[in-house]
């Protein structure tokens, strides 16, 4: 008998597959918006498990993506065609393409590591800030390896991406996180993110649950960076700054901290929203009486002020996020 | 030695605008214990008003200058109370990830109106003060420079007046020792923590219009490293502590110039994150601080 969760997982692969075959008849434009919903729905899932359920807000998710994107197309460009030429044709790419996602996700786990040791003796503001100089160091250090493009970045990356690696990692993603958290053991994740002295106390071993925290998540924005580089097929330093990192937050903000389903539906509707109000912001709107114009062109000029306005506003009025709906809020009471 | 000592002038003056930055997150860190992430916007905000301001006056003379310093300085003081009045305010007794959250709210929304009244091209700074440059035998040093410096040390003075010597001040200090306790004596702590923000806020803008005459150009993203390494001067200095921001803020400066002309120079926007990271582990009360245990 399997159990239910690892079915619906297999399900969820399956569906995935199926989607896949279909997608050679969908809109290029589409297949691309789907794409980015599932990659961004296995990193804001991911980071959902480090700032959510651990209660340990980080700013550098850019920065593990960004470590598994070049890990990855370095992988497939580079390693693949010197040491086994013969995974780089025909079948071989099926084989190859997870073997460079899991890569890519090593990397960025030790990545996660390395960020995660610091954290330890750092909470709140400082994390924030510590984590964010994490990103910024990677993307400089990017920027300062020549044989990876420097500045300018790697070009023709093959595309291997197709809906069902991305549907199938961010089934994986979302199956290893809610199983993770509502094992007897993940219930730590819970108590770290409580009161973390009160865990101490308990003899709740916090340094590991963050390390852990840390590197799951990082793990899979690695992934989501190789499936992200292989699916755009040029990634630069400058794709992973700052405001890709704020991006991946508000989705977990808006989802609700410690919500996966919400913190999935939020992944969805970020993705649409820009891609949305772009097609609105084109539409030329012709007044029978007045001259052409178009002044919905603000919309999209107005896009990264709504939202950080939506920011200011939820965390004003319902700081537990838009889709949260459980007891379980990402303030705790003050004793 | 030349070199060294050019290098030095230019590393302090550059560090003294960092010091003007850290001091307003050192001071809100102080009052209220987080850490404000839109400093770094008001810091531009500073600066483009500064831009309008001297755009409209006739010629750069030092009264245009001072002028222009006044203004944004009063303008950003505005913005400040304006942002702790609607944003942090009601936030007050919520957890502390909530304050932080908003922060970068505020700070996004910031950067974001900067780029829809301003533009996203970056613009040309007016020469507000008069041009001069003046030789020292091989040491070629820059009238604004000398002004940056000048202005930086003046205010910091200032500062260190108004926290130590006057009535406000010491409400201030009592205020960021114990809050509970400071409102028994009788102290306004929501009118005090507002004067924080004006003056950091003020302080920030003085900032950004002498960063933007040394660098001469800016843009509505302009805040956001310069903005990132002052909180870095300040957690050098030991947060909290105003000595210790401006002590921050000058080292940083020169490490970071000496920095830029090795051959490392390419490194120099990861130098002020390795410092932090590194201070943060092995003496996280900053260099001037005091270690502090944490009750239950």
């Amino acid at each position: 008998m399997i159990p239910r969760s690892q079915l619906v997982l297999i399900t969820a692969i399956a569906v995935a597959g199926l989607v896949s075959a279909c997608s050679a008849r969908l809109d290029p434009y589409f297949a691309l918006i789907i794409s980015n919903i599932g990659i961004n729905v296995i990193l804001a899932v991911s980071l959902n498990l480090i700032n959510g359920y651990t209660g340990q807000f980080s700013l550098g998710h850019a920065g593990f993506m960004a470590v598994g994107a070049y890990t990855a197309a370095a992988i497939t460009m580079f390693g693949a065609p010197r040491f086994a030429p013969a995974l780089t044709q025909g079948a071989g790419i099926h084989a190859l393409f997870p073997l460079a996602l899991l890569g890519g996700g090593l990397a960025a786990a030790l990545a996660g590591v390395l960020v995660g040791a610091p954290s330890l003796r750092l909470k709140g503001d400082y994390l924030a800030i510590v984590t964010l100089g994490f990103g910024e160091i990677i993307r400089v250090l990017f920027r300062n390896v020549d044989s990876l493009g420097g500045a300018l970045g790697l070009n023709g990356i093959p595309a291997y991406t197709n809906l069902f690696w991305v549907y199938a990692f961010a089934a994986l993603t979302v199956y290893v996180v809610v199983s993770m958290v509502n094992s007897t053991y993940g219930r730590g994740f819970l108590a770290v993110h409580d009161d973390e002295i009160a865990a101490e106390a308990m003899g709740i071993n916090t340094t590991r649950y963050k390390i852990t925290a840390f590197v799951v998540g990082a793990f899979f924005a690695g992934v989501a960076g190789g499936l992200y580089g292989h699916s755009i097929q040029t990634i630069a330093p400058t794709g992973f700054d700052f405001m890709r990192s704020i991006e991946i937050v508000v989705m977990v903000i808006l989802g609700g901290m410690g919500n996966t389903t919400g913190v999935i539906i939020a992944a969805v509707l970020l993705t649409l929203l820009p891609e949305g109000l772009r097609m609105v912001a084109d539409v030329n709107v012709r007044l029978p009486f007045a001259a052409p114009f178009d002044n919905l062109k603000w919309i999209r000029d107005t896009r990264m002020i709504i939202y950080s306005l939506l920011v200011i506003v939820l965390m004003l009025a319902r700081p537990q996020g838009l889709f949260n709906w459980a007891n379980r809020s990402a303030t705790k009471p003050k004793i | 030695m030349t070199e060294f000592l050019q290098q030095l002038i230019n590393g302090l003056s550059l560090g003294a605008i960092y010091a003007l930055i850290a001091l307003g997150y050192t001071m809100v860190y102080g009052v209220l214990r987080f850490i404000n992430f839109a400093h770094s916007d008001v810091f531009m905000v500073g600066a483009f008003a500064g831009f309008y301001i001297g755009r409209g006056m006739p010629k750069e003379s030092f009264a245009t200058g001072f002028l222009a310093l006044a203004g944004a300085m009063v303008v950003c003081a505005l913005l400040g109370v304006t942002i702790e009045r609607l944003a942090y305010r009601p936030l007050r007794n919520r957890s502390k990830l909530t304050v932080l959250i908003t922060a970068i709210g505020v700070s996004l929304l910031l950067e974001n109106l900067g780029q829809f009244i301003f533009g996203a091209a970056p613009k040309a700074f007016p020469t507000l003060f008069p041009v001069h440059t003046f030789k020292l035998g091989a040491l070629v040093i820059n009238s604004s420079q000398i002004v940056v410096l000048v202005v930086a040390l003046a205010l910091l003075g200032a500062l260190q007046y108004i926290v130590l010597r006057t009535k406000v001040g010491t409400a201030m200090r009592a205020v960021s020792f114990n809050q509970q306790a400071a409102s028994l004596v009788g102290i306004n702590n929501d009118r005090i923590i507002s004067f924080t923000f004006a003056l950091g806020s003020a302080l920030a803008a003085a900032g950004g219009i002498l960063y933007s005459l040394n660098y001469q150009a800016i843009d509505p993203l302009m805040g956001v490293l310069p903005g990132l390494k002052a909180f870095v001067a300040a957690v050098l200095g030991g947060i909290g502590n105003i000595p210790g921001a401006a002590l921050g803020g000058l080292l940083l400066g020169v490490v970071e110039t000496f920095v830029n002309g090795s051959r490392f120079s390419t490194f120099t926007d990861a130098i002020a994150f390795a410092i932090l990271i590194g201070i943060l582990l092995f003496r996280p009360a900053g260099l001037l601080g005091k270690m502090q245990v944490e009750k239950v």
